[in-house]
């Protein structure tokens, strides 16, 4: 094997590593991208709700037994009701302020997320084990692909498709998108709209929730786990386009694909390029990638 | 209007003599001894030393007896949140407002380095149980420096050696990128060197990295036959994990270059199990450790670090020092603390050296596996006790401060 | 609302107060008040985009550490006069907030933030890299120099006077700016854009300037701020630096002349009390609190609500609006 063939190898390994964080990214996004696109919420908290997602399924694991599988559907339930009560509560007051008032609150709601489980669990982590049938992986020729990452890629993808394909192609996504659009009208015809804009608040903080569980078994659960990544997903909504469900997936996993080939280039940048994308993007086109002038 | 001038100016002037009174010359100032601990509480590094440092001060404090030279000793403690402008602000206004005698703990290299400004133009023992970065006693040596629990050389003569020497030439570094990082992978690219191995590549991942499946990769390219650590408390953690699941732990040795006990009980047996690696303490070692430890479990629930152990053995040592000098005036008390030897279950054939470098014994511990763990704490085998002249490293003569 | 009588009221208030910073490092420990007064200039300049144009910058920290670094640098390796050294700082912070002004004050609302935040992204890269910054040691420690060449400031009450004197010169140039025939058309702006542009003003200039302006004294603040601690860190540019500076202002009140002084007064005063023990990971539950309140049920802020009761109960106008 030459020199040039382990490069071609390393490089290809780095693509798909990309795309393995890409899919969390997409995940993330998703969820912000459906909140601010329907409901024109800017939730800063998604970051603080994919750590409380990680640590539901351990305690979860810890005290009630409760183990990945049963995790993976009770997790999001429990994230989305919280989001409910969220929005009830906290968001719903504000509703007719400027944007700015929603992200400065879910800031603050972050801030007492992670305070409160930094105080409870300290900082070092906590490791949550790979469910035994994910366990091993395959040897790909140029790189070694755990089984639980392929998994990853898989749920990812599936919930991504799954949830664009609600919200732009079926009736109930008409008349979430006919609720930001005219909210009299659509209630005039009888839809309850308070309670479809707390429901779709709810399905995009699962979606936190669920990445939440995907990640326990490979980071540590972390409180700040949230918090690093919340502003990288955030670059990538913005780049993607405000409110484009679609925008967001493809730049999700576009963007991991950039920060593997970054770590490959210049590790040190990694967790900048994002943002030198994010300034390029809004200054050529400032509706983003995806999105229509407003 | 003048009149107010006048006032103020008298205020101010009166104000200037109160703040600038001289440090007493003999005796207790302030008829008080303030320690000052200063550590990450809550961050990545709050485990390894953080609140239970605290603990471990003010034990060495009780055990003392809670007074010294018939003035009572109290314990003060904030968070610096690793951050180099947090910890000095903090050190400044204890040492200027407060009346702090010395502080310990300190963790994150960049906080020390800038605490000990501090300290050095206060004229204060700066006691250095956390972090590790061999610069506080060669560049930024200073004569109030005391450097007690471990440091780069100590973990790269005690973890690289052995390893090149076993005929592991080919390393592969997967570095922290800030200055502790940097340093350790110095030091140890020179051991490994002038053991007649070689570094054939490295990867700077930045602080706080979650994913490491990039640097692995890296790693695994590399055709190293060690792939090094270079990080700390949660780093190590994550860094560790991405290597044992991408299948780096069956190409290559994997070495930990600094594991605090905390870490190796964070992390999985079967992932860590049988790694070597170098501390400067283990609570299972003699029944002198073993009766401290137990009494520190009880107080605090956690397995004690060495950051733990040092915080309280340079407390007492400190505190020895103070009685013996008849005062807590900065200066005298760091030339007693050099001129007596500190002696208890964590310092062995211990002494403080001039450049501020605590010399004592280190050990090389095997990670149990699973199956030989008897409780929550049993963690390491001590295979190798590196005595401290071989572990640290010599003391340069620019940093003599008798 | 801007009768003689408020003008008077803020005069008589701002002397008052001068003589109260006067005294004030004989009661209270003097490094303390000097990073409140360098926290509440950066407030007060960040307040001038947020509270007087309308536009919220998530990048505010950009500033506040190029100024740091700037004069740190040049007061480590030139050795210049205190002064200098933080006009210097000033200076590039300001020519920086014209580059990031140029690029951003064209977008609007979030995403004249998220520009803003990119923008601070990369510095904070940059100074994150830079070997002249010292990375995440930070750049230490960095001499406070001499005043005209003449005054040691190592004296922490001369100091202290010399980041008051810089306050107040600070706080003048926001309070002229804003009740000159300039801050008039910023918040023609701030409360009806199109109708400033159909008035013919070329509104983007005077964003471009109000920017420009508040990114400078934000740098003065970062200057002042490197040389009483005599250290600069990657804090001081990090988001959430860019973070805590809205806090203070919505804190104390957006928009208001003195509410941002009060905020970052809170702030500092929260963030020591709790530094102190082991409460540190506390700091941030109470700031998550305080912003959650704040925007539920305190948009006004300490100053706007004041300012709000006083015209309610006496009509006469509050603490400058």
């Amino acid at each position: 094997m030459s020199f040039l063939d382990i490069n071609i190898f390393g490089l290809m390994g780095q693509l798909l590593v990309g795309l393995i964080n890409g899919s969390f990214y997409a995940l993330l996004a998703l969820g912000l991208a459906i909140i601010f696109g329907l409901l024109r919420i800017i939730n800063f908290a998604q970051g603080a709700l994919y750590m409380l997602g990680a640590f539901v399924a351990w305690l979860g694991l810890q005290h009630l037994g409760m183990n990945y599988w049963v995790a993976l559907f009770v997790v999001p339930v429990v994230v989305g009701l919280i989001g409910i009560l969220m929005e009830r509560f906290f968001i719903r007051p504000i509703a007719n302020e400027d944007h700015l008032y929603s992200l400065l609150l879910t800031f603050g709601l972050a801030l007492i997320l992670q305070g409160t489980f930094t105080h409870m669990f300290g900082s070092s982590g906590m490791s949550y084990n790979i469910p035994d049938a994910l366990k091993g992986g395959n040897n790909l020729g140029f790189m070694y692909l755990p089984t639980y990452r392929a998994w990853i890629i898989l749920v990812s993808l599936v919930v991504c498709l799954g949830a664009w394909w609600v919200i732009e192609k079926t009736s109930l996504g008409s008349y979430l998108r006919a609720g930001t659009e005219n909210p009299a009208l659509l209630q005039a015809f009888g839809v309850n709209v308070p309670m479809m804009i707390t429901l779709t608040f709810g399905f995009g903080v699962a979606l936190a929730g669920l990445a939440g569980v995907l990640a326990a078994p490979i980071y540590s659960v972390s409180p700040d786990m949230g918090s690093n990544i919340l502003i990288v997903v955030f670059a990538i909504v913005v780049i993607g386009g405000m409110g484009s469900i679609g925008g967001a997936i493809l730049t999700g996993l576009g963007m991991g694909v950039v920060e593997g080939l970054t770590k490959y280039f210049y590790p040190e940048a990694s967790t900048t390029v994002i943002f030198m994308v994010m300034v390029l993007v809004l200054l050529l086109k400032p509706a983003g990638l995806f999105g229509k002038e407003a | 209007m003048k009149q107010v001038i006048k006032t103020l100016a008298a205020a101010v002037t009166l104000g200037s003599a109160l703040m600038a009174a001289p440090s007493m010359a003999g005796g207790i100032s302030d008829d008080k001894v303030r320690i000052g601990v200063l550590a990450d509480m809550g961050g990545p590094y709050g485990d390894l030393c953080g609140r239970n440092c605290v603990a471990a001060v003010e034990m060495a404090v009780e055990d003392f007896g809670g007074k010294v030279l018939g003035k009572k000793i109290d314990v003060l403690s904030a968070d610096d949140q690793n951050k180099p402008d947090f910890g000095s602000a903090k050190a400044r206004e204890w040492l200027e407002s407060e009346g702090v005698d010395a502080i310990n703990g300190l963790v994150a290299s960049s906080v020390v380095g800038a605490v000990s400004q501090v300290t050095r133009s206060n004229e204060k023992p700066t006691l250095i149980s956390g972090a590790g970065s061999n610069t506080f006693t060669t560049k930024t040596c200073s004569p109030f420096n005391a450097h007690w629990s471990y440091d780069v050389v100590a973990l790269a003569n005690g973890t690289v050696k052995p390893l090149v020497d076993s005929g592991k030439k080919k390393w592969f570094f997967i570095t922290a990128d800030y200055s502790f990082g940097h340093a350790l992978e110095k030091v140890a690219t020179g051991v490994i060197e002038s053991n007649g191995g070689k570094v054939v590549g490295a990867a700077r991942a930045p602080l706080g990295t979650n994913d490491y499946s990039s640097f692995v990769l890296q790693a695994m390219s590399s055709g190293a036959d060690v792939v090094a650590l270079a990080n700390a408390g949660k780093d190590f953690v994550n860094s560790l994990k991405g290597a044992v699941e991408f299948g780096l732990s069956e190409q290559a040795t994997l070495a930990g270059l600094l594991v605090f006990a905390s870490d190796t009980k964070a992390i999985d047996p079967s992932i860590i199990g049988n790694m070597r690696l170098t501390t400067g303490f283990y609570w299972d070692r003699d029944d002198q450790s073993r009766e401290w430890a137990k009494r520190f479990v009880d107080r605090t629930g956690a397995v004690p670090t060495m950051a733990h152990a040092g915080a309280y053995s340079s407390t007492m040592h400190y505190l020895n020092a103070v009685k013996e000098a008849g005062t807590d005036e900065g200066k005298a008390v760091m030339s007693k603390m050099k001129e007596l030897k500190p002696n208890d279950f964590f310092a062995r054939n211990a002494t403080l050296r001039s450049d501020g470098r605590m010399v004592h014994d280190m050990y090389q511990v095997r990670v149990k596996t699973d199956s030989e763990r008897k409780n929550d704490h049993d963690l390491y085998e001590i295979e190798k006790v590196i005595p401290g002249d071989q572990a640290f490293g010599a003391q340069l003569p620019e940093c003599d401060f008798k | 609302m801007t009768s003689s009588a408020s003008v008077h009221n803020i005069r008589n208030l701002g002397i008052a107060l001068i003589l109260v910073g006067l005294v004030a490092p004989l009661v209270v420990y003097p490094v303390f008040l000097m990073k409140f007064l360098c926290f509440a200039l950066f407030a007060c300049a960040f307040n001038l985009m947020l509270g007087f144009v309308g536009m919220l910058s998530f990048g505010h920290a950009a500033f506040l550490s190029t100024g740091g670094y700037v004069t740190g640098y040049l007061m480590t390796q030139v050795g210049l006069s205190t002064e200098l050294g933080v006009l210097a700082g000033t200076i590039v912070a300001g020519v920086l907030g014209f580059i990031f002004g140029k690029l951003s004050v064209k977008r609007e609302g979030i995403y004249f933030a998220m520009v803003t935040l990119a923008l601070a992204q990369l510095v904070f890269f940059f100074y994150l890299q830079a070997p002249f910054t010292g990375g995440e040691d930070g750049m230490q420690p960095i001499p406070r120099g001499e005043l005209f060449g003449l005054i040691d400031m190592k004296d922490n009450f001369n100091m202290y006077y010399f980041v008051l004197a810089v306050f107040v010169i600070g706080f003048s140039i926001i309070y002229r700016t804003i009740h000159s025939p300039f801050g008039q058309v910023l918040k023609a702006i701030r409360e009806n854009e199109p109708r400033a542009v159909s008035l013919g003003y070329n509104v983007r200039d005077y964003k471009l300037m109000a920017f420009v302006i508040s990114a400078t004294l934000a740098g003065m603040a970062g200057a002042t701020k490197a040389l009483v601690f005599e250290l600069e860190s990657l804090t001081d540019a990090h988001w959430h630096m860019s973070g805590e500076v809205v806090l203070m202002t919505l804190l104390g009140g957006m928009g208001t002349i003195f509410g941002p002084v009060v905020g970052a007064a809170i702030v500092v005063a929260i963030t020591t009390i709790f530094s102190g023990g082991q409460m540190g990971n506390y700091i941030h539950i109470i700031m998550g609190v305080i912003f959650v309140i704040c925007v539920l049920s305190f948009r006004r802020g300490v100053v706007g609500e004041f300012n709000h009761f006083m015209q309610k109960n006496f009509t006469a106008s509050g603490l400058g609006k």
